[in-house]
């Protein structure tokens, strides 16, 4: 299983904790997590990428194991760790605007 | 005795606040959808416990809310919870927060640019809705005014959006943002005609409607904007707020950028009533609810200081449909006040004798039960308000 960790406010419309558990096939990528994400959760559509183009929201960010993946392609594999459900994928708000 | 009920969007959350109809004393019940913009929120004339509320986020996009409980409780319309994810063929329900621009060749006219700062064509891209505007008839139909400017409706309880897009070919191609973002953020419907609609976009003026939004016209002449070089210009005036009486939907009243503005001709002509205002720059303006000639306006220093005068905050009163103001102060800061009242966030009721409220950017929210003679605040210490809106119950 996949780990995903979200934001506070994305917590609140999905009505979860901190971190929830999807079922991805291989390969996993940031694409099909989120995919499942939106299958599993549909009121977060929309929220994290866009409607239609499927582009991530600028104001948020993608982090695995200590790093900032989110200007890698969708369609890269996430790392290992979080493929194996050893470390989660985080969806971050980005510092802006105080 | 009816009851109160006052629906209030702030930079950090929903209120709902309620009274008997002495509106003396209010119960504050929120913060709603914690933390997040709430642009507008309304409730339905066909089913007053039906309320919309447009939720959004610069980091998490747009989200909108709906009770029909009057605001007990709340759910996205697209996925109510409790309820399947899916249709019986697997294919997701749609989502509530779905505004897509409509490029269709049938009815979009494929538009898909407009004027950008620097004259170049800029696609249309969704940001928000800062206005519902419920059917009058219909607690499932409403109506969605969103940045960069469209309009959307919805006929099945906010689950699903259409746009109206022959607005956008109202010269939309010559439509361009202010400051504060291409936003339709007036919707008027007309009480005695279902077909005919008023709408008002920043930057790019007002229109009107007369076949339920199948094609739209500019209705701006009259207007005069001194940053405009065609003093004739279809579009381009940065209209701030439109208003009209039921008993009488053919006469608006106006605030733009600069100036206030009634037309007698459902827009066809505006004429200039600042008459007498200390300053004519403003954001909301509203009627009376018994009185069609009597208006109201908060007038604020200048486009470079969105503040009141002199650190007043005073509500101007026009008894006679524009032209003769009398400042209302009674009950309101008269010293070291520099708030602003936004265009959405004033309203009025309509007991006897009628009720006016209004929301500022310092968090307070006043309330008149006189009709603008005395005033008090209703709540002191919110989050910024972005819009005000009320409702009477039985």
């Amino acid at each position: 299983m996949i780990r995903v960790e979200l934001p506070h406010h994305l917590r609140t419309l999905a009505g979860v904790g901190a971190e929830v558990q999807l079922y991805v096939a291989a390969p996993v990528t940031q694409r099909a997590i989120i995919d499942a994400l939106e299958a599993r959760y549909p009121m977060l559509r929309g929220t994290v990428r866009e409607h239609g183009t499927h582009k991530r929201r600028p104001l948020l960010r993608f982090f695995a194991c200590e790093r900032d993946i989110s200007l890698q392609s969708p369609d890269d594999p996430v790392p290992e760790a979080v493929a194996a459900g050893s470390e989660p994928f985080l969806i971050i708000g980005s510092v802006a605007g105080g | 005795m009816s009851r109160v009920r006052v629906l209030v969007g702030t930079r950090k959350g929903a209120f709902v606040l309620t009274s008997d109809g002495s509106r003396q004393k209010w119960h504050v019940d929120g913060p709603h959808f914690a933390g997040w913009e709430i642009y507008h929120m309304k409730g339905s004339p066909a089913d007053p416990d039906r309320l919309y509320t447009s939720q959004t986020s610069s980091w998490f996009g747009q989200i909108i809310q709906r009770s029909d409980d009057g605001g007990k409780t709340w759910f996205q319309p697209g996925t109510p919870q409790g309820q399947p994810t899916t249709t019986p063929d697997g294919m997701p329900m749609g989502e509530s927060n779905n505004f897509a621009y409509d490029t269709s060749a049938e009815t979009g006219r494929p538009l898909t640019t407009h004027q950008w700062y620097d004259g170049t064509q800029h696609p249309w891209e969704f940001k928000r809705v800062w206005h519902l505007e419920p059917s009058l008839s219909d607690a499932n139909t409403v109506y969605a005014g969103v940045e960069d400017a469209a309009m959307f409706r919805s006929t099945d309880g906010g689950q699903s959006w259409q746009e109206l897009a022959a607005l956008r070919g109202a010269h939309g191609e010559q439509w361009t943002p202010g400051a504060g973002g291409l936003g339709l953020h007036t919707i008027l419907l007309d009480p005695t005609n279902p077909a005919r609609m008023f709408i008002a976009i920043s930057s790019a003026g007002a229109f009107r409607t007369d076949d339920a939004g199948k094609s739209w016209k500019p209705i701006n002449r009259g207007l005069k904007s001194q940053y405009i070089p065609d003093p004739d210009a279809p579009v381009g005036h940065c209209v701030h707020r439109i208003a009209l009486h039921p008993q009488r939907p053919d006469v608006l009243y106006m605030q733009k950028h600069w100036d206030v503005m009634r037309s007698d001709d459902a827009g066809e002509n505006w004429y200039e009533i600042s008459g007498n205002l200390p300053t004519d720059f403003g954001f909301p303006i509203d009627v009376h609810a018994h009185e069609p000639e009597t208006i109201y306006v908060v007038p604020i220093k200048s486009d470079s200081e969105h503040f009141p005068p002199e650190g007043k905050l005073r509500v101007y009163r026009s008894r006679s449909g524009g032209n003769e103001w009398e400042a209302l102060t009674n009950g309101l800061p008269q010293s070291d006040c520099y708030v602003n009242v936004l265009r959405d966030a004033m309203c009025v009721d309509a007991l006897d004798p009628c009720g006016i409220y209004f929301g500022t950017t310092g968090g307070q929210v006043y309330a008149s039960s006189d009709s603008g003679d005395h005033w008090q605040p209703i709540v002191s210490h919110l989050p910024a308000v972005l819009s005000v809106e009320v409702q009477c119950l039985p």
